[in-house]
């Protein structure tokens, strides 16, 4: 076990792990922040998706040293500090975008790297950008929606009555 | 204008921000202090005797607490079944003991051996792998014909054969179905698969144990959908723990989809070993592990007949199924292929005379058992694939022969001839509602340009019906239901009038802190953010069976409109008091209470506080207080039906198929939240499809699963589906539950795979390829290969 340094949602964080210990891991046992998810072991689920230095990146598929020194980003920070949250998560509320909660970490973090780096993202778009990402709940639906409706475009109100 | 609150709104949902801001408390979240971490070390052979097992190695390992093996469990009982099948000759299903650990043999990949206990999951894992095992591998049995066959090897030594039972329904029935069939002026037959699926919630099973010397009390935080039921089945039938010293607790559960009902061995072995230990365990469930370890779904292997008159008149059903159960029987195994299914083959249809026969089988696999929908998509999959068929031979649209043999709407209540009775249902109103979203009258145009464009287009129909709202417990308990199926509600008021209402349902993912709390919020006229719902917790709910078989708006929610309706006839008796005013003439409207024809009134926080500050109350009267508790047990089960409309296009090139559109015109009766409501059709839809086009969990010859990750098993993502068009205007109120709902939670997976497959079959035809069926999953090979066949 040796010292790995970080900074977590803007706060500088350190912590023992071994060589073998994945930056998930990391993020829930060593520092306690269990809202990141680990829904596989493989690398497919994309519950775990936090950013580094920027970019979106499975924090399963990563060891917890090769992030020392980076700027990580997890489902923790995203919402103000006085809880209101961000036009992300709302809309995935407003959309009826999530059901259990699982995997929603992971598709807020996709969605927000995606919309950086393609604002106004087609319906296509948004449903290839998020194959690495699975939900069982929602059939995608309504995080298409959702994510659609957190870029400015028009998207019809849920629910028709 | 849409209602902003209560019954009828789309009120957005209260859990969201928790799980939207990463705050959220599932299982895996919970760490006790001085916590220890078991790794389970599972059989890599599907089937094999174990001459030896050395843990000395691995105990000897730094950071090792104990290894477990199956002689830590001598007295031990095993894991329970909870639905007892009866044979067609009146005998009872044979029943195989299932061990928390192998005794002696294992008999699927992934049968646990032995339990390595470290003080961290990575010493565990590595430990595990010091352990050694001695095991002879024995012939696997997994194709079910063969584990039927004479000299077929045997799963369970101590059974007379790999037969879990032979069930015949209705079996007086069997003649005249027989007589009909052979007079009938028109035989569809089918034979199919029902593929084997794996439920796949996001979040892996989890359980931790917690034992606290000092008053003997047990603690068991686990992934379940129905903790009260666990606590049951585990306390009294494995362990031996009394209910008041043993508290189950299921917090945030990320998805079920009922692979999360069971009891399951790690909870049975981290409660126990929590307490020999003295110290909590904790079991986390990996996705490969839980590949080998959670109950898979469906797997049946299905002959079907339908015989016609002369007028196209559907006149007798015939079937044989073989119905795989794995190597054990899972919790609720027995009762999918048997009530669950036969009980539905009647469909939307009147068909006289249906005879069912269920050969249930145990093989060298994992344990199957109920997933989403749980024989309601085996027995609508097998009908709706056969009536296509026979309209297809019969040159017949086949909209107009599922319309011609409907139900009509004036025919219900509706006795089915496998024993249930339908309340309401208006078939054709679902059915004309798909019609008009879809544009049927202008499919040819769009085969056309299909065409053109080198694709074939076709278009499939199926329509369903499900009995939810399970169930009524006196006709379950005949069925074999070894528990009752109510549900149970504590609301309690508080003194200023704010509400917590304990829930015997478990919400996870359905939404229903939100749904639950429109619902009493509207019965009293406040604001929805007085009520909150608790649940999940054994030691703050009545006992509750849970949430399973779209049961807990019908069933729990029906026992919170009881205990509400308790709540407010005795606040309406303290208002009369306040009031000087008779009982009988007290209104309750939008938090007021007033006197019928007067202006007086009293709002509800007032008479909440009369209740607790009593100093002007009829004590002698009433108590003080404001709290009631209802158990509700359900006289029918409820029907939710639908007409689900699927427009495909196929690449004659590749066989790979698109799906264009797919619309569900579903009637649930009345809906609470309109949008949690189409939210579950939506994913309830994305299983479906999954299951007809992407999912099947394959086993080899030997028993090794092939399809043990996600590498493997074809899960579907957001590029693999379309925009779902769904509605829930057509509605026929349930006539037997306080609130006229029946429950949307599995509509979706049960509709959905006939759907998809009739319209593959469509698009085949009129590409000039009359292929007559293809099992499921629709994988582009399967389609192409099927094409070339009939080339």
């Amino acid at each position: 076990m040796t010292e790995v340094k970080m900074t977590v949602n803007g706060r500088a964080v350190s912590g023992d792990a071994e060589g073998r210990t994945l930056l998930s891991t990391f993020l829930r046992e060593t520092l306690g922040m269990t809202g990141t998810h680990v829904g596989c072991d493989t690398s497919q689920c994309g519950a775990c998706v936090v950013h580094v230095n920027g970019n979106a990146v499975k924090s399963c598929t990563m060891f917890a040293h090769e992030a020392a020194g980076a700027e990580v980003a997890t489902i923790e920070g995203q919402a103000a500090p006085d809880g209101t949250l961000n036009k992300i998560q709302q809309a995935f509320q407003d959309y009826h975008g999530l059901q259990c909660g699982f995997c929603t970490p992971g598709m807020v973090m996709s969605a927000a790297a995606l919309l950086k780096e393609n604002p106004q993202p087609t319906e296509a778009e948004v449903r290839d950008y998020l194959e690495g990402n699975i939900c069982r709940c929602t059939g995608y639906h309504n995080i298409v929606r959702a994510i659609m409706a957190a870029s400015g475009q028009e998207v019809p109100a849920v629910a028709a009555e | 204008m849409p209602k902003d609150q209560g019954i009828g709104a789309s009120s957005k949902r209260r859990e969201d921000v928790r799980f939207l801001t990463g705050t959220g408390n599932y299982t895996d979240d919970i760490n006790l202090v001085n916590q220890t971490y078991a790794h389970f070390l599972r059989s890599d052979v599907a089937h094999g005797t174990i001459n030896s097992i050395d843990a000395s190695a691995a105990e000897a390992m730094e950071g090792v607490v104990k290894v477990f093996t199956a002689k830590d469990f001598e007295g031990v009982g095993g894991i329970p079944c909870g639905w007892q099948v009866t044979d067609r000759e009146g005998n009872p299903m044979q029943e195989p003991k299932h061990p928390i650990l192998a005794e002696g043999k294992v008999r699927h990949v992934g049968d646990p051996i032995a339990v390595v206990i470290a003080e961290s999951p990575e010493l565990a894992r590595d430990a595990a792998e010091a352990v050694e095992v001695d095991i002879t591998e024995l012939p696997a049995v997994i194709d079910m014909k063969a584990a039927c066959a004479e000299g077929a090897t045997k799963v369970h030594d101590d059974l007379t054969s790999n037969l879990c039972y032979d069930w015949g329904f209705v079996e007086e029935n069997r003649d005249a179905v027989d007589q009909a069939i052979k007079n009938a002026a028109h035989v569809t037959t089918l034979e199919l698969t029902n593929n084997r699926l794996v439920a796949n919630p996001m979040e892996p099973r989890v359980a931790v144990g917690d034992y606290n010397r000092a008053n003997d009390e047990h603690t068991l935080y686990t992934t379940s959908q129905n903790p009260h039921v666990i606590r049951l089945l585990m306390g009294a039938f494995v362990l031996g723990i009394p209910e008041h010293k043993l508290r189950v607790v299921a917090p945030d559960v990320g998805g079920g989809f009922g692979t999360k009902i069971f009891h399951y061995a790690e909870e049975a072995f981290v409660t126990f070993a929590a307490k020999a230990l003295n110290r909590p365990v904790k079991w986390t469930c990996s996705r490969s592990e839980a590949f080998i370890s959670d109950a898979h779904g469906r797997d049946h292997v299905t002959k079907i007949e339908l015989a016609l008159d002369a007028d196209n008149k559907f006149t007798a059903i015939r079937t044989e199924t073989y119905a795989n159960m794995g190597a054990y029987l899972s919790t609720f195994a027995p009762s999918v292929p048997t009530w669950l299914h036969g009980t539905l083959m009647a469909g939307n249809y009147t068909t006289p005379l249906i005879y069912v026969n269920v050969k249930a089988v145990f093989t060298n696999t994992v344990p199957v058992d109920a997933y989403r929908g749980a024989g309601r998509p085996e027995a609508t999959f097998q009908l709706e694939r056969v009536v296509d068929k026979a309209a297809r031979e019969l040159g017949m649209d086949p909209a107009e022969l599922r319309r011609l043999n409907f139900i009509k709407p004036d025919q219900f209540p509706y006795e089915t001839p496998v024993a249930v009775a339908y309340d309401t249902g208006n078939y054709d109103a679902t059915l004309d509602k798909a019609l008009e979203l879809t544009d049927y009258a202008g499919f040819d145009t769009r085969a056309a340009e299909s065409k053109a464009n080198g694709k074939m287009r076709g278009f499939g129909i199926a329509h369903y019906i499900e009995a939810c709202g399970i169930a009524p417990s006196n006709l379950v308990g005949q069925l074999g239901a070894r528990a009752g199926l109510y549900e149970s509600a504590t609301v309690r008021v508080n003194a200023t009038g704010s509400i917590a209402v304990m829930t015997g349902s478990h919400s996870h993912g359905q939404g229903h802190e939100t749904t639950f709390a429109q619902v009493v919020a509207d019965m009293i006229g406040i604001d929805e953010s007085q009520v909150d719902i608790v649940h999940g917790d054994t030691s703050k709910t009545p006992m509750g069976m849970g949430t399973y078989g779209s049961r807990s708006i019908a069933v729990g929610g029906s026992a919170m409109v009881r205990a509400a309706e308790k709540v407010i006839n005795k606040a309406k008796k303290i208002a009369a008091h306040l009031m000087e005013a008779a009982d009988a003439d007290i209104e309750l409207k939008d938090g007021q209470f007033s006197v019928a024809g007067t202006d007086k009134s009293v709002a509800w926080g007032d008479v909440c506080l009369a209740a607790y500050v009593p100093h002007n109350y009829p004590l002698e009267e009433i108590e003080p207080g404001l709290e009631e508790t209802a158990f509700y047990d359900p006289a029918n089960f409820t029907y939710p039906s639908g007409a689900y409309f699927c427009e495909v296009e196929v690449d004659p090139g590749t066989g790979k198929i698109d799906i264009l559109g797919f619309t569900a015109a579903d009637d649930f009766g009345n809906v609470i939240n309109p949008m949690i409501v189409e939210g579950q059709v939506h994913g309830g839809l994305a299983q479906g499809l999954g299951q007809a086009m992407l999912e099947n969990c394959v086993y080899d010859d030997n028993g090794q699963l092939l399809s043990g990750s996600y590498m493997d098993y074809a899960m579907p993502r957001a590029h693999d589906l379309p925009n779902f068009t769904v509605d829930h205007s057509c509605q026929t109120p349930c006539t037997h539950n306080p609130l006229g709902v029946k429950g949307c939670g599995e509509a979706g997976a049960i509709g959905s795979p006939p759907a998809l497959v009739n319209a593959v079959i469509d698009a085949l035809h009129r590409g000039g390829y009359p292929v007559e069926h293809i099992d499921m999953p629709l994988s582009p090979s399967r389609v192409w290969n099927a094409m070339q066949s009939v080339k």
